[in-house]
């Protein structure tokens, strides 16, 4: 789950993780009012939306009066930003972030997500805060100093000093970074965070380090633990399908082509997009109905798949083990009656009992149920029911 | 012959009595399993499924002599089960649930490789030799005994592959379901060599997916250690960046852990890398035959 840069800040400053003051604002008047209360000559007006990219967007304005804050909250409240992380369709953003304006001497990155590969949390710093640290990893690598730490032992002296001095900051500035860096650590582990970044992390004028920007995002299966922190989801940042099918046990993600999938677990549902892609169509959507497919399951695969009007056919691909082929046929048989499926379905059962699964649908005779005989038979035929060739 | 688990392998469940841990303990038992008892915390010295339930581990253990346990706990309880078996002894502890935080289980990885017990998942199948011992939730009856070795990041992708083989009429040894979260146990890297030294194993069937770079570890590997032929399938060819497929390890994270990668690092490796899963079961007939 992600959050907002304004949240993250909160739990910054929960953290001692140095901010510079700021207030959110869901209106023009209370995004004024923010600034009033925060005081001094300059704000910037962020829009908070999950994605990064915002400033070059339009998303983020310096203000050097309080009429300034009116026009850019005016201006930012309710528009679409279309960033590089959005998607073409853009976001609406609901709500801004005013902040006090920063004396910026010097821009970094800091940032920490789990290294998977060594199985412990890595902190990574970087001197080309501002740039997108994916780029600076395939440019400049060597730009992006990394420090694993043991969380069985904690972050320690050393693990600063590593990553200071391959910032090159010097030696009066240290002891600065590292009670930052510190924080940001405990911010990390004490919340499950999948990650957290800063970026830019900035160095004022008179040697302080604020983190100027905040992402972060946790892991969900940690979150019945952090009750504050579940709280803190946005609805309008979620997408409603993929919600409500997660509500329902099911794991759905859209996509852009027309031909709809449904199938048990995970790998095989990646697979099914995969194969569907090798015959030369377009998967509508990754659906994963979980390992035993029943009816009420099936039912709703086909409600939600079907609310992408793009559908033009759908693969339903199911491997039945312990459930066994011949229930799933008649589960989807059942489904069709609850949801109405008006677009060709292309069946491959196969695995226990996948003979007398092809008789049960077979028999029921139902025009726009089509059986397949194996994976890549029933692919061909989904991505010719898509194309109408069928 | 096989690899980690075979018939004479005594196995124990912890979370013996819940709803899952029953149904698929009996569902293990009836395939010829050796589960010869269960844990469950203030039902020790009940009977269930005709096997004892103990309060720890420790007892459960020291009573039956089992080396291997099947973990069905709740998420927020994995930790604390797999620390509890690594501490009495266990060597080889299968995680199937689903759902554990990524913190957990990094200190309960930790803890147990410090006790010398090896890890498999979690949220994953489970491992089976086939026609000897089934320590998990697949379908026993889509493995038939033969002489390829299978390890797989996903459940029913397992069951698929197995399928297949046993389709172009061959059939497994070991298939190990390995799990698609960020932390897992034993992987590709760890179980490849067992399968080089298993005599009856001549060929290996590897499952990949999006996300991480355990499958450009086992590429590296294979190209060094590996001299029995090597089939491989990675799912998520067509999967979008950032967007966490199902499992929550199944994500391209800035630009890395795509499937293009790592079909490209196995097929440098010398690996029979197929593009659709449609494929495998040909491919491992393919290069038994060559």
């Amino acid at each position: 789950m992600n959050i907002h840069e304004y949240q993250a800040k909160e739990i910054f400053r929960k953290y001692n993780v140095p901010v510079p003051k700021g207030k959110v604002a869901f209106t023009v008047d209370e995004a004024v009012e923010a600034a009033k209360e925060l005081g001094g000559k300059l704000w910037v007006v962020k829009a908070q939306i999950h994605a990064g990219g915002r400033g070059l967007g339009g998303g983020v304005k310096l203000a050097k009066s309080l009429d300034e804050v009116r026009h850019w909250a005016d201006e930012i409240l309710g528009m679409t930003l279309v960033t590089h992380q959005t998607g073409p369709e853009g976001k609406v953003v609901h709500k801004v972030y005013i902040e006090e304006g920063a004396d910026i001497a010097k821009e970094y990155y800091l940032g920490m997500l789990l290294d998977r590969a060594a199985e412990m949390p890595v902190m990574m710093a970087s001197t080309e805060g501002g740039m997108e640290i994916e780029k600076v990893a395939a440019e400049t690598p060597e730009k992006i100093v990394k420090v694993t730490i043991d969380p069985t032992v904690g972050f320690q002296g050393f693990h600063g000093r590593k990553l200071a001095f391959g910032l090159g900051l010097p030696k009066e500035e240290v002891g600065t970074f590292i009670k930052f860096a510190s924080a940001l650590y405990k911010a990390y582990m004490d919340n499950d965070a999948e990650m957290v970044e800063i970026n830019p992390l900035i160095k004022t004028g008179d040697g302080k380090f604020l983190a100027l920007d905040a992402k972060m995002g946790f892991d969900d299966n940690a979150l019945y633990r952090h009750p504050d922190i579940a709280e803190m989801r946005d609805l309008d940042e979620e997408e409603p399908t993929e919600m409500e099918a997660k509500a329902h046990g099911l794991s759905y993600i859209k996509l852009d082509g027309n031909v709809g999938c449904m199938v048990n677990g995970a790998g095989l549902a990646m697979a099914t997009m995969d194969i569907i892609k090798h015959e030369g169509g377009e998967p509508a959507n990754f659906l994963d109905v979980g390992g035993g497919a029943n009816p009420e399951t099936v039912a709703k695969g086909f409600e939600i798949i079907l609310k992408d009007p793009n559908v033009k056919a759908i693969f339903v691909n199911i491997f039945g083990g312990i459930v066994r082929c011949d229930r799933v046929a008649n589960g989807i048989l059942e489904a069709t009656k609850i949801t109405d499926v008006n677009v060709p379905v292309i069946v491959r059962l196969d695995g226990t009992n996948a003979a007398e699964a092809a008789e049960i649908l077979k028999n029921a005779n139902i025009e726009n149920i089509i059986a397949a005989e194996n994976l890549a038979d029933g692919a061909r035929k989904a991505v010719a029911a898509a194309k109408g060739e069928l | 012959m096989s690899i980690l688990v075979n018939k004479d392998t005594k196995v124990i469940v912890q979370g013996f009595t819940g709803k899952e841990g029953t149904f698929h303990a009996s569902q293990c038992i009836d395939y010829g399993t050796q589960i010869v008892g269960g844990v469950t915390p203030g039902k020790g010295g009940q009977e269930h499924l005709g096997r004892p339930v103990f309060n720890t581990v420790e007892e459960a253990v020291a009573s039956t002599g089992a080396t291997v346990s099947m973990i069905f706990v709740p998420p927020a309880f994995v930790a604390d089960a797999v620390m509890e078996a690594a501490d009495a002894g266990v060597e080889l502890a299968v995680i199937i649930t689903e759902g554990a935080p990524v913190r957990d289980m990094m200190y309960a990885k930790m803890y147990a490789t410090k006790k010398g017990m090896s890890t498999i998942g979690p949220n994953c199948p489970g491992i089976i030799t086939a026609e000897e011992c089934k320590i998990g939730i697949m379908p026993g009856n889509i493995f038939k005994k033969g002489n390829v070795g299978l390890i797989s990041k996903s459940g029913t992708l397992t069951y698929e592959a197995s399928h297949q083989v046993v389709q172009e009429g061959y059939g497994i040894t070991t298939a190990v379901g390995i799990g698609g979260d960020p932390i897992i146990g034993l992987s590709y890297k760890q179980l490849l060599p067992m399968f080089e030294a298993d005599p009856e194993t001549e060929a290996i069937v590897m499952i990949g997916e999006i996300g991480g770079d355990l499958e450009i570890q086992a590429a590296a590997y294979i190209k060094e250690h590996i001299s029995k032929p090597v089939v491989a399938f990675i799912a998520g060819q067509t999967a979008p960046k950032g967007k966490r497929m199902g499992h929550a390890g199944a994500i391209i994270s800035g630009g890395s852990g795509t499937a293009a990668e790592k079909m490209a690092a196995l097929e440098a490796a010398g690996v029979k890398v197929v593009v659709s899963p449609a494929d495998i079961g040909k491919a491992v007939k393919e290069v038994l035959t060559k």
